[in-house]
């Protein structure tokens, strides 16, 4: 029962994916239900734009539900599984407000479900807790500000507001645009409003976590690129910056907490902060350069944007279902106790090798284009002339840039760790490689991340034209042929294919020119060396708290890490050490200055307003009376 | 054509910068030091001694010399070493090049952790970290170097310096010059940031990955390290002084660039021997401070190159 | 900085000439023309202390100062036995080293040679016969050649090195 609601949702996903691809290729398509729902119906209308998130949200969701098919622990959640991908493919096709909304709120109540799987877990339950106040939130922001500006435009469909939001007044578009920016950018997992994302994507199963942390925060993105794109029109310059200055920040702050993090699966939720930073910079890109009047540019950041989207979707679901193979398979989610499973789970390693060279924005491969492209459009700003505006690129370039050198540390550091020299642990020492259908999905996502990355000529078009679709402008700024991406003519030219074939070449010559050279073939095993000592074991090996020890020093002003050390003397002696603990945590300056006080001004709000409670009847006579005086002076 | 002539240049070339670099020094402290053609000597043997292959590793470590040297030969096809037209200046520009070597780095560092060893650990965690630092500064740098040419392509940058000399002397440019050597100072382990003939593996950072490494596969680490000493010098003399490089067409506007780049070696070459000489290795928390003070060099060329637009 | 850059360059090269000074014993036959010249030009050496007194240790490092420079003929010190052609071993062996020495030289790949230094590497020296002691490095791994001394000077070392490579005159 279980695998037939599976292999539905995956015949949905499979059906998504035609749809968004017929969507994405210029057709159209509208459906409408008026007697369905108030306030205006269920209305999905197909759009390019549209389309591709419902293609993406399709090919995600295959790979995600073949695994939870051959995945023991998946046996509940199944119909909440089926209403999450379900309602996930109606946000992209919504029309109008009550059909978007409505979607939006199943999505959230079923990932609410999915994050509660494991029900006795404290963890579990504190993070499903705090995912339902944040969304929530997030919620009462976007229906403040769709109400916002349905009451002004007078319609709640999209494409009413699409021609009218441009005679609005400023101060009322400003107001929708940060309103409907906080709700998507909190269901994005933008820094500061991030806290649920590490919280509840290691709660949740693997291939939900996979869906949540490469799918669902995507629509965040699209919502973003809705409002700030598409719904308001062409806004002032400060929309822009205000998401380029975010995305640069989330992108940083993301990587950072990575670094420390010896959890996988929250190691990978913060990863997902990150590169949702690095689209928000494409995106603020774009805004900037169309309020500038450089639609051309616009253009480029816009398919960056959408490129990186694509491709984060494509590792972060390849990475999270890895680790969730591991995870199944040694029964822990800390590094510290995982080691030597290359040897053990050989395919599993190799997908999270492509995975993990794809995030950290390796050559050939996917991350590694869009990082590119995002660079490029970033680079640009060389055209704006206000100097504000191009300090502001500067920030984004050089976050950016720290953020790909610090990604790459953390997945040495993630698949060394977990993957190679010895096992930690004996659970890690009885690993057993993942089962058949969870490789499929590995091997077709690590595949698809190769295919994405060696032909950008075939993907890039097609984005251009989805670009297009939105900005309403031609793709001047980006070209080329087959084998070459070329942008603004001869800014830069990239050809991936080209690289990878010239490394493949230069990989296997110096092979080949040792092997006839006659160089000595001669190999031995032996022990590692570990100075003639006589016991090596694998407490010999770096851990991965030694491994982010120098981040944690280079940026202790950011982590403000707290130390602490027990040594434990024997009895006899205090010469002999029989034990020594040493922690070294750091704290999270969000909880601490930013909820921590909001929380307790809530409280502390909350308590004064008790006061309204006196538990007498006279009194509460009393307001009825007030109220009702007050409703006739205003009437 | 160009194509094997630039391998064999940065490929035959490479062990000799390193030989040259390391009799240099030797003269500077009075002794009378190694022949510069000892490194060729040395890979020679390499290859003749038996591979010896730690139980604990996986195919990521007998992998990783490959990986290396494919890095290194490919980014040899992408910088202009003689002409202002490499043969892959279609595939790619400077920012792929800066990722081609995380590539490297990113296989090296796997390998270290490989052996299961805590010394190759710790080469590892310190090398990825001293790498991540220093990507900003060449980012930034570039980004200077682009807003003036108008352009990210390695080849194209290149002309469009040659056609103005004195660029060399712009304050812009020198300070972008700057912040990029202490880059490579960085990334290829010279002092002050690594110690290359350092025997104390608690101060080693690239040596240290390289503790297992024996026989053939020793031969071609040590092999792509040079290469990156010289591709990374290479990149430094012919971006920021692009005098003797010209469009390919014949024999003669090569053989002009084979010179110029080798004077140019030279001079740099001697730049770091003099400087590796005279300091001395900076404890290990205080290379973030100098990467720092290199990011903000860039930071200001790029500042000076906006304010005179 | 500048003073040591002026420094150096007023003081010049001040190596010394290699002079023959004592001779080796040879003990293995491995020392064949095959090994010669392999290692002819290029010789990476480690240096293990077995339980040495550091007698030995201070000649060895003054090889590697201007004076003596043992790099000019292609020799230098390398920190692991994996990049290692030549053990350099000193002292007699004692008992809680034995162990580390033999893994040391297996962890160095062929074709290698053992160099012993000093009278502790010959026969133990003037610990002969004690009870934390071994013997000579001979009865742990297989010698190539002993430079005999007390401790050998720098270049009864260098002559030393250089006559195993085949590179002095018999």
């Amino acid at each position: 029962m279980t695998r037939l609601v599976y292999g539905l949702v995956a015949l949905l996903a499979v059906a998504a994916v035609g749809l968004g691809g017929y969507g994405m290729t210029g057709g159209a398509g509208a459906l409408r239900l008026p007697w369905v729902l108030p306030l205006g119906g269920l209305e999905l209308t197909l759009d390019p734009l549209g389309g591709l998130f419902l293609a993406l949200i399709g090919f995600a969701a295959i790979p995600a539900s073949i695994y939870a098919i051959g995945e023991a622990d998946a046996r509940r959640g199944h119909f909440a599984y089926a209403v999450f991908v379900t309602s996930m493919c109606m946000v992209p096709l919504a029309a109008n407000m009550m059909t978007f909304l409505i979607a939006w709120e199943l999505m959230s109540l079923a990932s609410y479900f999915l994050v509660l799987h494991d029900r006795r877990s404290k963890e579990s339950i504190e993070a499903a807790w705090i995912y339902a106040v944040m969304t929530h939130a997030g919620l009462a922001c976007l229906l403040g500000g769709m109400l916002l500006i349905g009451a002004d435009v007078g319609s709640s469909r999209f494409a009413d507001w699409r021609t009218a939001t441009q005679a609005l007044a400023p101060a009322t578009r400003g107001a929708a645009f940060v309103l409907l920016a906080l709700g998507f950018a909190g269901k994005a997992g933008v820094v500061p409003l991030h806290v649920w994302l590490p919280l509840a994507h290691p709660a949740a199963p693997s291939h939900v976590s996979a869906l949540m942390s490469g799918v669902m925060i995507k629509l965040g993105i699209y919502g973003l690129l809705r409002v700030s794109l598409d719904w308001l029109g062409i806004g002032p310059p400060w929309w822009g910056a205000t998401l380029l200055i975010a995305g640069a920040v989330s992108s940083l702050i993301g990587v950072l907490y990575a670094l420390v993090e010896h959890d996988l699966k929250r190691l990978l939720a913060f990863h997902s902060i990150e590169n949702i930073g690095i689209i928000l910079l494409g995106i603020g890109s774009a805004v900037l350069y169309r309020a500038a009047g450089l639609e051309a540019l616009a253009v480029l950041g816009l398919i960056a944007a959408l490129y990186h989207t694509i491709n984060h979707a494509m590792f972060k679901a390849l990475l999270f279902l890895g680790a969730g193979a591991v995870v199944h398979a040694t029964g822990t989610r800390n590094m510290e106790a995982m080691g030597g499973l290359i040897k053990r789970m050989p395919w599993t390693a190799a997908c999270f090798l492509v995975g993990s060279a794809a995030i950290a924005a390796l050559p050939p491969l996917n991350g590694f284009v869009s990082e590119w492209l995002t660079f490029l459009a970033l680079f640009q700003n060389m055209r704006l002339e206000a100097i504000g505006q191009n300090l502001v690129f500067t920030l984004g370039i050089a976050s950016l840039a720290l953020t790909g050198g610090l990604a790459m540390a953390c997945f040495v550091k993630a698949f060394g760790i977990t993957f190679l020299a010895l096992p930690r642990s004996d659970a890690a020492a009885h690993a057993h490689e993942a089962s058949r259908p969870i490789r499929v999905a590995m091997v077709t996502l690590a595949t698809a991340c190769v295919a994405l990355g060696v032909g950008p000529t075939l993907v890039v078009p097609a984005f251009g034209s989805i670009a297009s679709a939105v900005l309403g402008t031609a793709p001047e700024a980006i070209g080329g042929d087959w084998l070459t991406v070329r942008v603004s003519g001869q800014f830069a030219s990239l050809s991936t294919a080209a690289i990878a074939v010239v490394l493949g070449a230069m990989f296997v010559a110096p092979l080949a020119a040792l092997r006839l050279g006659g160089a000595s073939r001669r190999t031995r095993a032996y022990e590692r060396w570990g100075c003639g000592r006589i016991v090596q074991t694998s407490r010999l090996e770096y851990t991965a708290t030694a491994f982010s020890n120098p981040f944690k020093r280079v940026f202790d002003f950011f982590y403000r890490p707290t130390k602490r050390l027990d040594i434990e003397f024997h009895p006899e002696s205090r010469f002999f050490v029989e034990r020594i603990e040493y922690e070294n945590p750091t704290r999270s300056i969000f909880d601490d200055w930013l909820y921590r006080p909001l929380l307790r001004l809530l409280h502390s709000g909350a308590r004064a307003a008790g006061a309204l409670q006196s538990g007498s009847a006279n009194q509460y006579l009393a307001y009825i009376l007030v109220a009702l005086l007050l409703m006739l002076v205003l009437a | 054509m160009l194509a094997v002539l630039q391998i064999v240049i940065v490929g035959a070339g490479a062990p000799l910068l390193v030989g040259a670099l390391r009799t240099f020094k030797a003269r500077l402290v009075g002794r009378r030091g190694p022949s510069p053609w000892q490194p060729y000597s040395d890979l020679r043997k390499l290859l003749a001694k038996e591979v010896v292959v730690s139980t604990t590793t996986s195919w990521v470590f007998r992998a990783t010399p490959y990986a290396l040297v494919a890095t290194l030969l490919t980014a040899a096809l992408i910088v202009p070493v003689v002409t202002a037209r490499p043969p892959l200046a279609f595939a790619g520009n400077i920012i792929l090049l800066v990722y081609l070597f995380m590539l490297g780095t990113f296989f090296l560092a796997l390998a270290g952790l490989d052996a299961g060893s805590a010394f190759g650990g710790m080469g590892s965690s310190r090398e990825v970290a001293v790498a991540a630092l220093a990507e900003p500064t060449v980012v930034i740098a570039v980004f200077a170097l682009a807003l003036r040419a108008d352009t990210i392509d390695l080849g194209r940058i290149v002309e469009r310096f040659g056609g103005e000399p004195w660029l060399a002397a712009n304050p812009a440019h020198l300070l972008a010059f700057a912040a990029m050597f202490i880059v490579m100072l960085a990334e290829t382990g010279r002092l002050p940031v690594d110690n290359p003939a350092t025997h104390l593996e608690l101060t080693m950072i690239h040596e240290a990955m390289v503790l297992e490494y024996s026989g053939r596969y020793l031969a071609l680490v040590e092999w792509a390290s040079a290469m990156k000493l010289f591709v990374f010098m290479t990149l430094l003399a012919n971006l920021f002084v692009p005098w003797g490089l010209t469009e390919p067409g014949g024999p003669m506007p090569v053989f002009i660039g084979i010179l110029a780049l080798a004077v140019k070696l030279a001079v740099l070459t001697t730049a770091v021997a003099l400087l590796e000489t005279a300091v001395a290795k900076l404890r290990l928390f205080r290379v973030p401070e100098l990467l720092a003070g290199s990011f903000a060099l860039a930071f200001l060329s790029l500042m000076a190159v906006f304010v005179v637009r | 900085m500048f003073r040591q850059l002026r420094t150096a360059v007023r003081t010049g090269i001040v190596t010394e000439p290699c002079a023959p000074d004592g001779r080796i014993e040879q003990i293995g036959e491995r020392l064949a023309s095959e090994i010669v010249r392999l290692f002819g030009r290029s010789l990476a050496i480690r240096q293990v202390d077995a339980g040495s007194c550091n007698g030995c240790e201070l000649e060895i490092s003054g090889l590697t100062g201007p004076h003596y420079d043992l790099e000019r003929f292609g020799l230098h010190f390398v920190a692991s036995p994996r990049h290692a052609d030549c053990l350099l071993v000193t002292g007699p062996v004692t008992r809680n080293m034995a162990e580390a020495l033999r893994r040391t030289w297996e962890a160095t790949p062929d074709p290698k040679l053992v160099v012993a230094v000093g009278d502790c590497g010959r026969d133990a020296g003037v610990f002969r016969g004690s009870y934390a002691v071994v013997g000579g490095v001979a009865d742990v791994v297989p010698v190539d050649a002993v430079i005999p001394g007390c401790p050998p000077s720098p270049t009864a070392l260098l002559a030393g090195l250089l006559e195993a490579l085949g590179r002095l005159p018999r």
